[in-house]
């Protein structure tokens, strides 16, 4: 046994409202610059729905994950080492732009410089790519709330592997948000596919991330990653991918998503897993055994050996502390609520989803029953095939047993708490039909619908935690070659030994953010003429002139 | 003096270059790829060309390194080794000037890979262009017109290897063809072009994902590890962040 740490997610979709707040502020902290455009390391997708990119599930199309071989080994889809180096020239199941879609922006300097005229001046939208005038006719977000579905629903690769007709059908009945960011897998395809090993996994806390340095712009871990979660930056052809914004985890903040998340939805914290077992896990047979492999790979953090091998294994003491109070290992292991996106794709991907009951609720409500009584919700939970069976295809691969089993739990706990709120007597029966007891059910309904902050984030912050607050005393501009050293090295930016990111810049990178120039006040900016596209005349391009201004 | 001081030249820039950029520039080392943009030429193209400058690398090889005498030693006959290279020869360059010519096209008429094509990519290009088309060039009107070619193994194979001895012999350059002048001049500024432009990627193919372990772990620390979860890497990473280092430390 050898166990490590994985920081991890929960989200329960029963509380999304869609409302993509998780996305812009992630965009914002993340991904707001050239080359990025496209680039959403969240994203809420209406369900059924396509996707973004468009129809990534279909792995026929898009080969990304594992398979397993006939001889019971993994292998990417992609194909093997020889394969993958053989077909490197051109990478041929990278998803292009338009299955993204084509970044754009207006006009909007029309609006203002127009000459007077009989007509309003119209901003036109213009293409980021081409410069030129450009018709929209797709984004990050063209089908959410079904919009323009019955075009294109058709297409929702869950949807196709269940029978055809059930499109309509299930648009009247069924609709939900699915907020996606990277699963930071257990067995990520993504760093497997990787030909220069830029991509890793952080041996501390299992976030899966791009080392830019070493990155050399191959693209297969676009292909290798089934969720397509690593996106291509190009502008400077390099792999970017969600960080689970590590710079806020590592000093105990919780990511940026799960901060500004209104429905709060969200939930963060370690669990402990056998590394050992981790291949073994990913190549169990049937499909629908990899929930059941997965779950079994995550060792109790209140186990006497495991906290003892953690121990052995260097794991720090207040790190076992939160591993044990950890909201994952409750939602995933205790309460058994919790579903993976897609085990199928056997990267054993480590954001899990609490399935939403709320539509059948509103299926039973609005029928006349009460949408509340534990027979009618349990009748109506089997009774509901379509919706059970898409969830299914999303969670378990298509064995609608787990979900029915955690919308029954979900079934049981508002009954019961609606008991509880009533002043009557909860009826114990209705916790042990579903297989726990009172007490336990009301611990979930604590931790599902208070959800105190402190109780969804239970974040271990990082060991050097005090020390690196001295350091920030000190002076964060002055460690070698930072704005404090004087100026941005004889190269340009973004050239020259990596500069150490979180707390040490924090305070030089905000003030540059408000700072009235783009340069900032005292650094000369300079552009680094190897990272010049050619185009324009980049601040810094020439020295200032004797106005001082930059030309 | 063409035929010693270039080649050095050249060799002194492509080695400092490619140092130097490692060491300064490791960020914007990369194949720049344009395939997000445009997918359609450039999966035509782009294995054409670079599997055909790969037969063609090889072929200049043979042709430049191996002396005739070693290959008339173990009994290949001059007019058998002729043949070969030259069909061969041509077989490849051929594939690579197709390759090279849609890939132009795609440059050009695709207006967003146009958009993203810098000044070093352009001045890259023509000089790619030289010299694959005069080498092509060379080829065609030296070696398939006549019977039996020009023989570079007499002149420029001696000189290319009297450079690596440190005793350059200029004097066999003399009367070789003007095409293959061409070619080479070509060629030399394209190495000397080579460490500021994206072809420094060739020298990152990616041959050890051959043998590493699939999942690469690494820790918070800047030292490498790429320990299997098995426990078959050499060392072991330890869970927890790594004590502070002080930020005069951190290089």
């Amino acid at each position: 046994m050898k166990v490590m740490a994985q920081m991890s997610m929960v989200m329960n979709l029963d509380k999304c409202i869609g409302c993509h707040t998780c996305s812009v502020t992630c965009k914002q902290a993340w991904t707001n610059r050239s080359g990025t455009e496209y680039v959403w390391f969240n994203n809420v997708e209406t369900r059924p729905g396509l996707g973004y990119p468009r129809t990534y599930q279909d792995q026929d199309e898009w080969h990304g994950g594992w398979v397993r071989t006939k001889r019971g080994r993994l292998k990417l889809r992609a194909g093997g080492r020889l394969k993958k180096l053989a077909t490197i020239f051109a990478s041929p199941k990278m998803p292009s732009i338009q299955d993204y879609y084509e970044p754009w922006t207006y006009e909007y300097d029309m609006l203002l410089s127009a000459p007077q005229g009989a007509h309003t001046p119209v901003a036109r939208p213009r293409s980021l790519l081409t410069g030129k005038d450009m018709k929209i006719e797709w984004s990050a977000n063209w089908d959410d709330d079904l919009a323009g579905s019955t075009a294109t629903m058709q297409d929702d690769p869950v949807l196709k592997h269940m029978s055809e007709h059930v499109a309509e059908e299930l648009e009247q009945t069924f609709m939900f948000y699915l907020p996606r960011i990277c699963e930071h897998c257990l067995n990520p395809a993504c760093v497997a596919s990787c030909p220069s090993g830029a991509m890793y996994k952080r041996a501390e806390d299992g976030i899966v991330l791009v080392d830019q340095e070493a990155c050399r712009g191959w693209r297969q871990c676009v292909t290798g990653c089934p969720y397509k979660k690593v996106y291509f930056n190009h502008k400077t052809g390099k792999a970017e991918k969600c960080t689970l914004c590590y710079p806020r985890i590592e000093v105990g903040l919780p990511t940026v998503c799960s901060e500004t998340c209104v429905g709060r939805l969200r939930y963060l914290g370690l669990v402990l897993y056998d590394a050992d077992r981790v291949t073994e896990a990913a190549s169990v047979e049937d499909e629908h055994e990899l929930l059941a492999a997965q779950r079994s790979l995550f060792l109790d953090p209140h186990d006497p050996e495991v906290v003892a091998a953690a121990r052995r294994e260097g794991i720090p003491e207040d790190w076992i502390d939160a591993a044990q109070a950890s909201p994952i290992w409750k939602l995933i292991s205790d309460y058994e609520v919790a579903l993976p996106l897609h085990p199928e794709y056997r990267t054993l991907p480590m954001v899990w989803y609490i399935p939403p009951l709320s539509p059948v609720v509103d299926v039973v409500a609005s029928s006349g029953n009460d949408g509340e009584d534990p027979r009618t919700l349990f009748a109506a939970i089997s009774r509901l095939r379509i919706p059970l069976e898409y969830l299914a295809g999303l969670f378990t691969a298509g064995d609608t047993r787990p979900v029915e089993r955690v919308l029954r739990r979900l079934a049981a706990m508002r009954s019961y708490m609606r008991d509880v709120n009533l002043g009557n007597t909860p009826d114990e029966a209705t916790a042990s039909a579903v297989g726990m007891t009172g007490p336990q059910v009301e611990e979930m309904y604590r931790l599902l619908a208070i959800a105190k902050y402190d109780d969804r984030y239970v974040i271990p912050t990082a060991h050097a935690e005090q020390a690196r607050d001295l350091e920030e005393i000190a002076c964060s501009l002055d460690y070698e070659g930072g704005p404090g050293m004087g100026g941005a090295g004889p190269l340009g930016e973004s050239s020259g030994p990596p500069v150490p990111v979180a707390v040490e810049n924090f305070h030089a990178l905000s003030s540059r953010q408000t700072a009235d120039s783009p340069n900032g006040p005292s650094t000369p900016g300079r552009v680094n003429l190897l990272n010049w596209d050619g185009n324009g005349r980049p601040d810094g391009l020439f020295p200032p002139d004797d106005e001082g201004k930059t030309s | 003096m063409l035929w010693v001081v270039l080649p050095y030249v050249t060799f002194a820039v492509l080695v400092v270059g490619s140092v130097w950029r490692y060491r300064y520039d490791r960020f914007g080392w990369t194949t720049r790829s344009s395939e997000l943009y445009e997918k359609r030429l450039l999966r035509i193209g782009s294995p054409l060309f670079h599997i055909g400058l790969l037969v063609v690398i090889l072929g200049h090889l043979a042709g430049l390194v191996i002396p005739a005498s070693w290959t008339a030693a173990v009994g290949i006959p001059e007019d058998v080794y002729h043949l070969v290279a030259a069909l061969a020869g041509s077989a490849a360059s051929a594939v690579l000037v197709l390759g090279l010519l849609i890939l132009i096209y795609r440059r050009r008429a695709t207006s967003a890979v146009f958009l993203a094509t810098t000044v070093m990519d352009k001045v890259m290009y023509a000089m790619l262009a030289l010299s694959v088309l005069s080498g092509a060039w060379a080829t065609a009107t030296t070696q398939l017109v006549t019977e039996h070619g020009y023989d570079y193994r007499e002149t420029i194979s001696p000189w290319f290897r009297s450079l690596w001895y440190l005793q350059p012999q200029p004097e066999l350059m003399a009367g070789v063809p003007v095409a293959f002048q061409v070619h080479i001049v070509a060629a030399f500024l394209l190495f000397a072009l080579w460490p500021f432009t994206r072809l420094v990627h060739a020298f990152s193919a990616p041959v050890p994902y051959l043998f590493r372990p699939y999942v690469v772990y690494r820790s918070r620390d800047e030292g490498r590890t790429t320990a299997a979860p098995g426990g078959s890497g050499a060392h072991r990473p330890r869970p927890g962040w790594e004590p502070p280092t002080g930020p005069a430390r951190r290089s």
